[in-house]
C-alpha cells in the first residue's frame, strides 16, 4: 500500500474526527474596543467544564490608561475582579459548564474614553490534522523541531503585539501632544494680545479725569 | 505589559500528549488500523476530494451554530458597537457573525429570526468606507484592508419590522479572523495531497510571513510617530521665535502708546 492510499485511507476517520472535534473547537478573539466614560462593557462566552481560558487586556488610550475588570462564572460569582488597571493577565479553569462574562467598566471616569485591547483564548491550540488517536510513535526530529519553531514563532507574535500596543499608546500622546500645541500656541497668541490692550486701556483709565463723577458728588 | 503568554499546547519536546498530530505519516493512518476507509486503495482517493468539501462546510456550520470559539456581545436594538482592527495593508479580514434574541419566555437566546439584519460598517484610517452593507441575521463578512493603520469596524443591527424591543436584548456572536488563519489545513491537504511534515513547514512559512508584514507594519508606525514628533518640534520652535516677537514688539508698541498718552496730558 503506497503513501497515496493509505493517505486516502485516512481521510474518513479524520473526516469524523474533525466533525467531532468541531464541538470543542477552541476560540479566541483579540479585539480593540472603545469604552465610553461611565460606560460598561460585557461580553460572554461559553465554555465547556475543565477548559482552562486567559485574558489579557491592556488599555491603550484614555485618561489615566486604567480601567476595572471583572469575571464571573455561570454561577454568578466573581472569579476575578480588579479595579484600575493598566494590563492584566488571567487565567482560569473552568470548573462549571455554561456562560462566562468578563465585564470591562469605565463607570469611574467622568469623561475619558478609554480604548481597550483583550485576547480571550479558551482551550488549546488545536493540531493543524486532527487525528488525536494516532500518536502511536513519538514526534521525529523533524516533526518535534518544527513543534519548537512555531512555539517559538508564536512567542514573538505576541511580543510583537505587545509591541505593537505600547507604539500606538505612545502614538496617541505624541499626536495628542502636537494638536496641544497648536491649540496652545493659538490661544496664547490671543490672550498675549487680549491682556496687553487692556493693560493700556486701564492705565490710560486711571490718568483720565472723571468729569461725570466729580459733578455728583459736587451737586 | 502583556505577560509571557504562552499559548496553550505547552510543547516540551518529543514526549508530547496526544493533542499533537501524530508522528510519520505512512504509519499513522496505515497503523491505526482503524475506520471503513482503511484498505480501500486507489478506488477512495477520487471519492476523497468530493467528500471532504461536505464535511467542511458542516464542520464550518456546525461551528457556528455550536456557537464554538466565538464570544458574544449583548446589544439592543439601533445600538452601535465598534471595534479598532489595527493591521497593514492587504490583510484579509473575515468576520463570522451569529445573531440571536433573546426569549424571555424560554430565558435564554434563541437563533434571530429573517427580519433582523445586521448593518456592517468598515472604516479605514482615512475615514474611507471600505464595507457598507447590510447581511442576515447569520453569516459572514469579509474585506481587505487597503491601507495600514487602525481600522474602525461597526456593527448595529436593525429590524425590517420595526417590532419594539422593550426589553429586547439581542446577542450578537462574533468571530473575527484576519490572514493566516483563514487557511483551512484539511483542504490544504486534501487539493495539494502534501503531507503532515509538508503541512507544518507551511504552518511555519505562513508565521514567517505573518511576522514579516507586521515589522513592515511597525516600519511604517515608526516613520509616522517619527513625523508627528517632528511636527511637533518644529511647531514649538517657531511658536518660541513667534512669541518672543509678538512680546517685544507688543512692549513697545504699549510704551509708544503710553508715552504719547502722557506727552498728550501733559505729565511728562
Amino acid at each position: 500500500m503506497g503513501s497515496v492510499a493509505s493517505r486516502s485511507a485516512c481521510a474518513l476517520p479524520l473526516l469524523l474526527l474533525l466533525l467531532l472535534l468541531q464541538a470543542e473547537r477552541p476560540g479566541g478573539a483579540e479585539l480593540t474596543f472603545e469604552l465610553p466614560d461611565n460606560a460598561k462593557q460585557c461580553f460572554h462566552e461559553d465554555v465547556e467544564q475543565g477548559v482552562k481560558f486567559s485574558l489579557d487586556y491592556q488599555v491603550i488610550t484614555g485618561g489615566h490608561y486604567d480601567v476595572d475588570c471583572y469575571v464571573e462564572d455561570p454561577l454568578g460569582n466573581t472569579i476575578y475582579r480588579e479595579t484600575k488597571k493598566q494590563y492584566d493577565s488571567f487565567t482560569h479553569q473552568a470548573e462549571v459548564k455554561g456562560v462566562y462574562q468578563f465585564c470591562f467598566s469605565n463607570e469611574f471616569s467622568t469623561f475619558s474614553h478609554k480604548t481597550i485591547y483583550f485576547d480571550f483564548q479558551v482551550g488549546d491550540e488545536p493540531p493543524i490534522l486532527p487525528d488525536m488517536g494516532n500518536r502511536v510513535t513519538a514526534l521525529t526530529q523533524m516533526e518535534s523541531a518544527c513543534v519548537t519553531i512555531h512555539e517559538a514563532l508564536k512567542t514573538v507574535i505576541d511580543s510583537q503585539t505587545h509591541y505593537r500596543l505600547r507604539e500606538a499608546q505612545d502614538r496617541a500622546r505624541a499626536e495628542d501632544l502636537n494638536s496641544r500645541v497648536s491649540y496652545w500656541s493659538v490661544g496664547e497668541t490671543i490672550a498675549l494680545f487680549v491682556v496687553s490692550f487692556s493693560q493700556v486701556l486701564l492705565l490710560k483709565s486711571f490718568f483720565t479725569e472723571k468729569r461725570p463723577v466729580s459733578r455728583m458728588v459736587h451737586s | 505589559m502583556r505577560r509571557g503568554h504562552h499559548k496553550k499546547g505547552q510543547a516540551q519536546g518529543p514526549a508530547k500528549t496526544p493533542s499533537d498530530s501524530a508522528g510519520k505519516v505512512a504509519g499513522a493512518c496505515g497503523t491505526q488500523g482503524a475506520g471503513p476507509g482503511a484498505g480501500h486503495g486507489r478506488g477512495w482517493g477520487r471519492a476523497r476530494a468530493a467528500g471532504l468539501a461536505l464535511p467542511l462546510l458542516l464542520g464550518q456550520l456546525l461551528a457556528l451554530t455550536g456557537g464554538g470559539g466565538a464570544f458574544y456581545l449583548e446589544v439592543s436594538e439601533q445600538e452601535e458597537k465598534c471595534f479598532i482592527q489595527e493591521i497593514p495593508d492587504g490583510t484579509v479580514i473575515i468576520g463570522n457573525y451569529k445573531t440571536e434574541l433573546y426569549d424571555p419566555a424560554m430565558e435564554k437566546y434563541q437563533p434571530s429570526p429573517q427580519w433582523i439584519n445586521l448593518f456592517v460598517f468598515v472604516k479605514d484610517p482615512e475615514n474611507k468606507n471600505l464595507l457598507a452593507r447590510q447581511y442576515g441575521p447569520w453569516g459572514s463578512f469579509t474585506f481587505t484592508s487597503q491601507s495600514p493603520g487602525e481600522h474602525q469596524i461597526c456593527l448595529h443591527l436593525e429590524s425590517i419590522r420595526f417590532a419594539l424591543f422593550y426589553d429586547g436584548k439581542l446577542a450578537i456572536h462574533l468571530d473575527m479572523q484576519l490572514g493566516e488563519h483563514t487557511n483551512d489545513y484539511m483542504e490544504l491537504a486534501a487539493n495539494d495531497k502534501l503531507t503532515l511534515l509538508h503541512l507544518r513547514i507551511q504552518q511555519l512559512v505562513e508565521q514567517v510571513e505573518k511576522i514579516q508584514k507586521e515589522q513592515e507594519y511597525q516600519r511604517w508606525r515608526e516613520e509616522r510617530f517619527r513625523q508627528t514628533s517632528e511636527s511637533t518640534n518644529q511647531r514649538v520652535l517657531w511658536w518660541f521665535i513667534l512669541q518672543t516677537f509678538i512680546l517685544v514688539a507688543t512692549g513697545i508698541w504699549q510704551m509708544q502708546h503710553l508715552k504719547s498718552f502722557f506727552k498728550a496730558k501733559k505729565l511728562v
